[in-house]
């Protein structure tokens, strides 16, 4: 197996913190994604690590007993810490605020704190084994507010930042999930749904574990995954995630089931848009594409892995300190290691090393490992990373030794081509909208976001095109082909074609002396008339004769055509223009469009 | 331009006159090289009639040859081109250095009777056009080239007695569908008639020709056609002109369409799940599933100039649309080769074709083009070849069959002479017989003929109606004022 085999990768600069131990415990925010390492209870010093900032945050803190739960308020603001199983304590980090601690009990009676979560600079909700509260800090008053609160059984939670959601275990089985969302002071209650449990023998009581539950955003929707473990009584041939979709409104529905083909234990990240499942038995990875195509049973569809599993790349612990100095060698990381902790969406957790990395998909070894190139691009497409990659298939299906066929190369173009368009509607639509005065009126309106995955004709020409047709070995028939592929599928999908495409396709028939080709492409205006189009045909008129007649032709069109974008002015056809005139006269040019 | 009155049309004893086409006498080639002293019929290489005496053709074929050499004296580089006699026509064509193709045309009769009831034969001199005979025996060699290579060639492969055997073997059978009678402009022209689409529909065409020729990847070029209209030529103007004519007046109306029993014909009903498509071989093989079937194509030979090549021939059709798909000679297609290109293009053409009617459908309802055009014209571009007429209907193996009085056509012949005389744009219009006019337009390389019928027009009315024509049917091109 080639290092470029690999297509997950542990990121190069993992933030470092001090490893966990009997003196030092550590603790991960999901919000702010920071690490604490709380030394000796906070007394001898808090160090906190986030992903982007390179300066860590450290304090001190008296010791008042063992720290349960330790987390900063966005921004940083306050830091709340849980100690005992009744309170959370305060602190602001606010200049200008007092910074002695403050404390906030409970509301329920004889409810126990499982944990709390920040949703806002100043706002924060305890779970409880019997609810929910949730509170505003008001830190220069050193006091907590209760904004809400709900009361139900808890037997565990789970937060999901990124879309403010709480979810909530109930019910013996534990297997009824209760979400809540907050936004701006309000928390509403979203409808409550159950996960199926997989069928069990029946002398062991069957329940849902918080370890196999994760919630993460893919594509703008939220979905819920479920980790269902094989079970011995069903036929099913190994263990599966199930997605149930969260909608911001309305049920939680059941939408689609990755199958996993193996058993044993699992991890579930999302990177890009894309289900990952760690495989600890086998130490590889699989990776699950919802938006690829996949067997549709009516109601759920049904994914196999995109690629065959593949090991996470082998990673090298980076030597810092005094040690690299010395000709030391750095240290393979453990991967798949049993005390790894994952946290969504991308989060790999080495307490005992004393790392957090973030995964990262790598693109290009998938180029080789899905030889569909349909399914490649479908792939590639949606991701955020793409554009270069996808401009290398482009230029690979085009050459000399994997050379795609002519079907192929016009399934990616088209594929392509789709994402351009539907950005150029987009852009179309909100010109028109902030046109008609809309963009104040309508807060929704947004200027349509250019991801990597629009190509347009100036990438494709400058990265793929131009180079492919200055290939000497190339059969000037498969050239002629693709360039007339790719303005196919620019005319498919309604896109005007750039003078530089025909030009391209010009050029080639020239230096094949094929200007009967030529010819009958701009007889059938497969070349779209413009000013620079003719003025190079009235060039080419000593090596052929004719196409002096279809630039006239041409140039007489465009005195009808003025003012359409195809001739704007200032294309330096000066000259041309001037030797028309000089052979026709003024008239000719001034003339309108009858004879 | 030129306003001229010609007074045509038949007098008023016309029922009692019974009149004679003109009609082929004879056909013959000859080299002058071989054999000029003794064994004067050396020199002949075919002879039609062949069962004239021989020494009358070595005579007749001497008179020609004295003739072509007596004229180089005058003009060494252009020798004579016709002979006018009263009784006929000759017209001489040297395609290859010193062939000489000879073509011997009667001129059309008219028998009279005289007062004691005697028949009176009269010669009409003056009826024949030059360019179009002349042009007629051109085609000749072409066709003959088209299949059977140059002249040199068959001397090359095996001397003058196989180039005899070739020529006996193509003009015995091709001479029969020269329909001198009704030659006229369009054989001057030798167009090409394009079938008129949208870029998009086209755009397709060029997609499956390109992907026909990657995944039979034997083949060397590619021609599509339409409604025996052309869309795409893979091969150079000048073979595709001939091998168009050869397509449209030959092997097209050969086979019947089975296509044109529409849509709905109890074919479609009968043919299979959803390998059904219409495709099927007018060259080559008739039955795929008869394991003797025969994988015979014509041969042709193109850019004889240069490369010469040697081609199958391989026509293939699903419905309208007909692919001609040239492949090497040295390569023979087996069965297998046919069952596959038929497993391949038949579906996808039936296809594509049932979308270009659709498209073409949608195109004309659009222009507005449905309707008739009220304006009988005949148009020519010398650069693409694109040939137009509204005067002429569906050519059928026999004749051409055209709309308007033959005078009429005689005038745009002479028009066309006049307009070959200069090199400048021009335009001449004619003033004929019961309220007709004819208009002559050259501009750049394009030629327009307007037939016109207006009672009482003058000349401003009738300029106005060209203009407006222009207008509709050619406002795409550059023509001059």
């Amino acid at each position: 197996m080639g290092e470029e085999d690999y297509y997950l990768e542990l990121c190069e600069r993992p933030v470092q913190f001090e490893k966990a131990n009997p003196v030092n415990c550590v603790f991960f925010d999901e919000a702010n994604k920071q690490v604490f390492a709380v030394r000796s209870g906070g007394a001898t010093g808090v160090v906190v690590k986030g992903p982007d900032d390179r300066n860590p945050i450290s304090f001190r803190m008296d010791d008042k007993g063992e720290v349960k739960c330790i987390k900063f308020s966005l921004e940083n603001k306050i830091l709340a810490v849980q100690r005992t199983s009744k309170t959370v304590d305060f602190c602001n980090f606010i200049p200008d605020n007092s910074q002695l601690e403050y404390t906030q009990e409970c509301k329920t009676k004889n409810a126990n704190i499982l944990g709390f979560c920040w949703t806002s600079s100043t706002e924060i909700v305890f779970i409880t084994d019997q609810g929910i509260e949730f509170y505003q800090v008001l830190p220069e008053k050193r006091s907590l507010k209760l904004l809400k609160s709900h009361n139900l059984n808890v037997n565990w939670y789970m937060y999901c930042p990124e879309s403010a959601v709480i979810l909530l275990s109930t019910t013996v089985l534990e297997n009824v999930l209760q979400p809540f969302h907050f936004r701006a002071g309000t928390m509403s209650k979203l409808p409550k749904f159950e996960i199926e449990l997989p069928a069990a023998p029946k002398s062991t009581k069957p329940s849902l574990s918080e370890r196999d539950i994760a919630m993460a955003t893919i594509y703008g929707q939220l979905y819920v995954l479920f980790l269902r473990h094989h079970s011995r009584t069903s036929n099913s041939t190994g263990a599966e995630v199930v997605l149930y979709h969260l909608p911001r409104e309305g049920a939680c529905k059941k939408m689609h089931i990755l199958k996993l083909n193996r058993t044993g234990k699992f991890a579930l990240n999302v990177v890009d848009n894309l289900v990952v499942v760690h495989h600890q038995d086998t130490e590889t990875s699989v990776i699950f594409d919802i938006k690829l195509r996949g067997e549709f049973d009516g109601s759920v569809t049904f994914h196999h892995p995109v690629l065959p599993a593949r090991s996470i790349q082998p990673y090298q612990i980076p030597i810092t300190g005094p040690a690299a100095v010395t000709s030391q060698s750095p240290v393979p990381c453990k991967l798949y290691s049993s005390s790894w902790i994952v946290f969504q969406p991308d989060i790999i957790i080495s307490a005992s090393q004393g790392y957090l990395w973030n995964l990262q998909v790598k693109l290009e070894p998938i180029v080789n490992l899905l030889p569909d190139k349909g399914r490649l691009m479908d792939f590639l497409l949606q991701r955020k990373e793409c554009k270069m990659v996808i401009l290398s298939v482009c230029s690979q299906m085009l050459s000399e030794s994997d050379r795609a066929s002519l079907p192929v190369i016009a399934t990616v173009f088209d594929k392509l081509n789709h994402e351009y368009k539907k950005y150029l509607d987009a852009e179309q639509s909100y010109a028109m909208a902030v046109e008609a005065g809309q963009s104040r009126s309508s807060p929704l309106l947004k200027r349509p976001v250019r991801t990597q995955a629009v190509l347009d004709q100036s990438d494709v020409y400058t990265h793929v095109l131009s180079a492919f047709v200055e290939k000497k070995e190339m059969p000037h028939k498969f050239v002629i082909a693709v360039l007339m592929e790719y303005i196919r599928s620019l005319n498919q999908f309604q896109i005007a074609v750039q003078h530089y495409l025909h030009e391209l396709v010009i050029k080639t028939l020239v230096q094949h002396n094929l200007f009967y080709m030529l010819h009958q492409f701009l007889q059938y205006h497969v070349l779209s008339d413009s000013k620079p189009l003719a003025c190079l045909l009235l060039s080419l008129e000593s090596f052929y004769p004719p196409a002096h007649q279809l630039s006239l032709d041409m140039l007489k069109r465009n005195q009808r055509l003025r003012g359409s974008p195809n001739f704007t002015p200032g294309e330096h056809c000066e000259e041309h223009v001037a030797f028309f005139k000089q052979i026709f006269g003024d008239q000719a040019l001034m003339r309108p469009t009858t004879f | 331009m030129a306003a001229a009155a010609a007074g045509a049309g038949s007098g008023p004893w016309a029922a009692q006159e019974k009149q004679f086409p003109p009609a082929l006498l004879s056909f013959f080639i000859y080299n002058p090289r071989f054999g000029p002293r003794e064994g004067q019929e050396n020199k002949i290489l075919f002879y039609h009639p062949n069962e004239v005496e021989k020494n009358e053709k070595i005579r007749n074929v001497g008179l020609c040859e004295a003739i072509v050499q007596f004229t180089r004296t005058f003009s060494p580089s252009k020798p004579a081109k016709s002979l006018h006699t009263q009784k006929n026509r000759q017209f001489f064509n040297e395609p290859e250095e010193n062939f000489w193709m000879v073509m011997v045309v009667r001129n059309p009769i008219i028998e009279k009777q005289s007062k004691d009831g005697k028949p009176v034969i009269e010669y009409q001199e003056e009826e024949l056009l030059d360019k179009v005979y002349s042009s007629v025996l051109r085609q000749c060699y072409s066709m003959y080239k088209l299949f059977n290579g140059t002249f040199l060639k068959a001397m090359e492969d095996g001397g003058v007695k196989l180039l005899k055997e070739r020529l006996e073997k193509f003009f015995h059978r091709y001479l029969q569908t020269l329909h001198l009678q009704s030659c006229d402009l369009l054989d001057i022209f030798g167009g090409i008639s394009f079938f008129p689409l949208d870029k998009m529909t086209y755009l397709k065409i060029q997609s499956f020709i390109n992907r026909m020729e990657e995944s039979l990847n034997i083949v060397k070029y590619t021609a599509f056609l339409y409604n025996d209209q052309l869309i795409w030529s893979g091969l150079e103007q000048d073979d595709m002109r001939i091998l168009y004519k050869y397509l449209t007046t030959s092997l097209f109306p050969r086979h019947i369409e089975p296509e044109l029993a529409g849509r709905d014909s109890p074919i479609r009903a009968e043919m299979p799940g959803n390998l059904q498509h219409y495709g099927r071989f007018l060259t080559g093989p008739l039955n795929l599933n008869d394991p003797d079937a025969k994988c015979r194509f014509p041969k042709i030979f193109v850019n004889t100039d240069d490369t010469y090549e040697e081609l199958h021939l391989i026509v293939y059709k699903a419905m309208s649309a007909a692919v001609c798909f040239m492949i090497d000679a040295s390569v023979h297609p087996t069965l297998d080769f046919c069952r596959r290109l038929d497993s391949i293009v038949g579906p996808q053409l039936t296809v594509l074709a049932s979308d270009i009617c659709e498209q073409f459908n949608i195109n004309k309802r659009m222009s507005g083009s449905e309707k008739e055009p009220q304006f009988k014209f005949i148009y020519f571009n010398h650069m693409n070849l694109a040939e137009k007429s509204t005067v002429h209907m569906r050519k059928t193996p026999s004749v051409s069959l055209t709309s308007v009085h033959p005078d009429l056509m005689k005038i745009l012949g002479d028009i066309n002479s006049d307009f070959t005389r200069v090199d400048e744009d021009e335009e001449i219009i004619v003033k004929a017989m019961s309220d007709y006019w004819v208009v002559g337009k050259k501009s750049d390389r394009r030629e327009l003929y307007v037939i016109l019928n207006q009672k009482n027009a003058n000349l401003i009315e009738v300029n106005e109606e060209v203009k407006k024509l222009c207008a509709t049917q050619f406002n795409n091109i550059f023509f001059l004022d």
